[in-house]
């Protein structure tokens, strides 16, 4: 990973470094506490894992090895920006305040989004690819359209990098200067296919091409990832316009549940990104230069195992919801083809039908 | 057996993990079962014994049909189960290969441990861990590519993956040039002499082809532990002016004293070796003489005395050497030391020990003992001022008030960064030590 391009401010041995354009401006205390946040988020992601192999998700999207990405993205938003993940930004959604049981609705198909998104500014999961780009830049020229002083931050990968609505989004935005910031965590595959062959340049370097700027940060630098966003979203709210942000990460587990990665990458690899981890680096850091002690992190990781055991607990309370109650949120007001559905349903389900 | 895709009906067992009368926690791993789209693990849902496998490896199992019974809560079976497991656990463990230290110990009384065990569990049926004969090849696409560029026939291998699937290793040992059976040959001596050494083909934290079949020459690239290595003996070897000095302790009273330690229930589960009481000796050195606890720090010009002693522990790990250190190691006891370094080792030969485990190094032991030589000249992690090597414990000819007898001899070599520390402070420290191995404990009650 030897890219002078790329923006880092903590080495994988968890020393800090400086950079010409961002420097570290967290304290000590801030880390221990987004190094918190990377750990339960981490132990929501292995205990849903776990929960789908048990029968009691219908499926899973792994977060694991992109906490650092995440975590920083999401501790550098301002409480009134607003944010559009895919389906796989359980850390933001946990910085945002999202409650973690809301989030495993969805995914326990007993929900078809989860919560109301003007409550925590953060839209619910969009499982079609890259659409929330998208809907990110038309929500931004709102903003624009408001004079209110907010900025959007939109997540996709590099998979998602190739579809047509991420890149009509570009056009928008880079045309109307659309207060938006274009968060892309690279985790090198979109399912299975390979980042380099979704891209022939380095994503970040497609920016330019739109007519703003591109980043590429180290995706598993806490810090770097903080500083870069906080940067951009103030750029974005003063009137800067775009800025898209390359997140160089790597997805450790699954696509999901439902994908085997062993059947298209060697373990070498994963070896080598283990030697990376966004956690451990920053656990070294807070050691080194914080004087932080076994206690403070034993603490943590404690936190980590109730919150665990107590979502689980929440997981297999979840009621069925009631049949009828998929037709109440297609569209915001009384539609004549929705209500015919739900009638068809309801006289189905009072014959017996399933 | 839970969907565990997206909306398929069946899947076939590939590894049981578990087996009747086993006590199992929440997520544990129980099964890896391989649907149409992958080889996943199933993690245990319940906490409990496991009454009934419903499948045998090969069996195919529909969704929602029973895959594993459990009997939960509290009544006075599942507990003695459970007491019956830890022992097994307990066994385990002694039986395993020891990476530092001399922790076997007892082992002629295991076998007999054993047979006990499978005598009080008749009615439980053996774990089936055997894959099916196969009848098809069964690999994965990068593995048959592999085999398709170099020419290696997979219907002629021995598969050593799980389930009976061809591994990259497989392969690239063919490749080599050795034969299956003088795989499957080695694979058995290694399996029959399980506390034996590890394989003598490990080299630089990789599988290396034995001198008659492997190339005339190899090449392999420098990176990851061995990098690491070589990067930081290059730097200790080129910036640290290094000393050594030698002792010969005699360390009857430690051994006798570990000997009367080991049955104590305190510490049931944990590694007690020499070289816990050897970690106290250096804490107490280090007490006493803070000075050999310290680092030169030439780009400001001063001399780091710490008062704390984070103590490394180089260690040979299947990815090769690796010096993971107990934090804070002057705060522990005798029955905290053991069970810190206990988990380290654990950790190292798990392959789990992380860049923040491995940081902040002040004081380093290494130990040459269970590799049976005497001494070695070890070379300085950098950064630090002082590294302990200890060699093995063997009886030996000594006097002793004048008379000549047998004891359990022990050499203790220790080199130094000669910057800051002379030689008249190495051997105070050194002798230090020595004597506190050769009464260990009037020592550690002076703590």
């Amino acid at each position: 990973m030897i890219d002078e391009e790329l923006v880092q401010l903590l080495t994988p041995e968890g020393e800090l470094v400086d950079h010409p354009d961002y420097a570290c401006s967290l304290s000590g205390d801030e880390i221990f506490s987004m190094y918190r946040d990377m750990v339960i988020v981490r132990r929501l992601c292995n205990e849903s894992t776990s929960l789908q192999r048990q029968g009691q998700l219908a499926l899973w999207a792994p977060v694991e090895g992109q906490e650092g990405a995440q975590i920083g993205a999401g501790r550098a938003l301002a409480p009134m920006d607003f944010t559009f993940p895919s389906y796989r930004e359980h850390g933001i959604a946990w910085c945002r305040g999202v409650p973690p049981e809301q989030v495993l609705r969805l995914f326990r198909a007993v929900s078809t989004g989860g919560w109301d998104p003007q409550k925590y500014r953060h839209h619910v999961p969009t499982i079609v690819l890259g659409n929330q780009v998208l809907n990110a830049v038309g929500y931004a020229m709102g903003v624009q359209r408001d004079g209110a002083e907010e900025a959007v931050l939109t997540f996709f990968g590099d998979g998602a990098s190739s579809q047509g609505d991420v890149l009509e989004a570009f056009v928008w935005a880079s045309s109307f200067n659309a207060p938006v910031v274009f968060f892309c965590q690279n985790n090198q595959f979109g399912i299975s296919t390979p980042s380099s062959t979704q891209s022939k340049v380095p994503l970040f370097r497609r920016a330019r091409g739109f007519g703003f700027p591109g980043v590429r940060v180290d995706g598993n630098d806490l810090l770097a990832c903080y500083e870069v966003t906080k940067a951009a979203l103030e750029n974005a709210r003063a009137g800067g316009g775009p800025t898209m942000i390359e997140a160089y990460t790597y997805r450790m587990g699954a696509h999901t549940t439902s994908d085997d990665p062993t059947r298209y990458r060697v373990d070498a690899e994963v070896e080598v990104w283990k030697h990376r981890d966004p956690i451990e680096r920053t656990k070294a850091l807070l050691v080194r230069e914080y004087q932080m002690k076994p206690a403070n992190f034993i603490a943590v990781s404690e936190e980590a195992e109730a919150f665990a055991l107590k979502l689980r607990d929440d997981v297999l309370a979840m009621g069925r919801p009631d049949p009828l109650s998929m037709f109440d949120d297609a569209y915001s007001e009384p539609h004549p083809m929705i209500d015919e559905g739900r009638r068809e349903m309801a006289a189905l389900l009072a014959n017996g039908g399933e | 057996m839970p969907d565990v895709g997206e909306g398929l009906i069946e899947a076939e067992i590939v590894l049981w993990k578990v087996k009747v009368g086993d006590v199992v926690v929440l997520n544990q791993p129980l099964v890896d079962v391989e649907t149409a789209k992958a080889v996943v693990e199933l993690p245990s849902p319940f906490v409990g014994t496991v009454v009934t496998l419903h499948g045998a490896v090969g069996d195919t199992m529909e969704v929602n049909t029973p895959l594993v019974t459990f009997e939960v809560g509290g009544d006075d079976t599942p507990r003695a189960v459970e007491a019956q497991v830890v022992h097994d656990a307990l066994d385990d463990q002694r039986r395993e290969p020891v990476l530092i230290g001399y922790g076997v110990a007892n082992e002629d009384a295991v076998p007999a441990r054993r047979s006990r065990h499978r005598g009080a569990r008749d009615e439980a049926p053996a774990p089936v861990t055997t894959p099916p004969a196969r009848t098809t090849v069964r690999t994965t696409p990068p593995v048959r590519l592999l085999a398709k560029q170099w020419g290696v026939d997979l219907a002629t291998l021995n598969a050593t993956g799980r389930g009976g699937v061809i591994t990259r290793d497989d392969v690239e040992r063919a490749h080599h040039g050795v034969s299956p059976a003088v795989v499957a040959s080695r694979s058995t001596a290694v399996t029959a002499t399980s506390s034996a050494a590890p394989t003598t083909s490990r080299f630089v934290g990789r599988e290396i082809a034995p001198w008659s079949t492997g190339s005339r020459e190899e090449r392999i690239p420098v990176k990851g532990v061995l990098k690491a290595m070589a990067d930081a003996m290059l730097q200790s070897t080129s910036q640290q002016p290094q000393a050594v000095v030698w002792v010969r302790v005699d360390a009857t009273k430690t051994t006798e004293l570990l000997a009367s330690l080991k049955a104590h229930p305190r510490f049931a589960g944990v590694r007690l070796s020499p070289l816990t009481i050897i970690a106290l000796a250096v804490c107490d050195a280090a007490r006493q003489y803070p000075g050999i606890n310290s680092s030169f720090d030439a780009s400001n010009d001063e001399v780091i005395v710490r008062r704390y002693l984070n103590l490394g522990i180089a260690a040979d790990t299947p990815r090769g050497l690796i010096v993971p250190n107990v934090k804070d190691a002057d705060q522990l006891d005798l029955v905290g030391m053991a069970s810190a370094l206990s988990a380290l080792v654990t950790t190292a030969r798990e392959g789990t020990t992380t860049p923040a485990d491995m940081l902040g190094t002040t004081f380093t032991i290494t130990n040459v003992g269970p590799f049976k030589v005497d001494a070695a000249m070890a070379i300085l992690p950098p950064g630090t001022g002082a590294i302990l090597c200890v060699g093995q414990i063997a009886p030996a000819a000594w006097v002793r008030d004048g008379e000549l007898c047998v004891r359990d001899v022990m050499e203790l070599s220790m080199t130094f960064d000669h910057r800051q520390i002379d030689g008249a402070l190495a051997s105070r420290v050194l002798a230090h030590i020595a004597q506190f191995l050769e009464d260990p404990a009037p020592a550690m009650l002076a703590q």
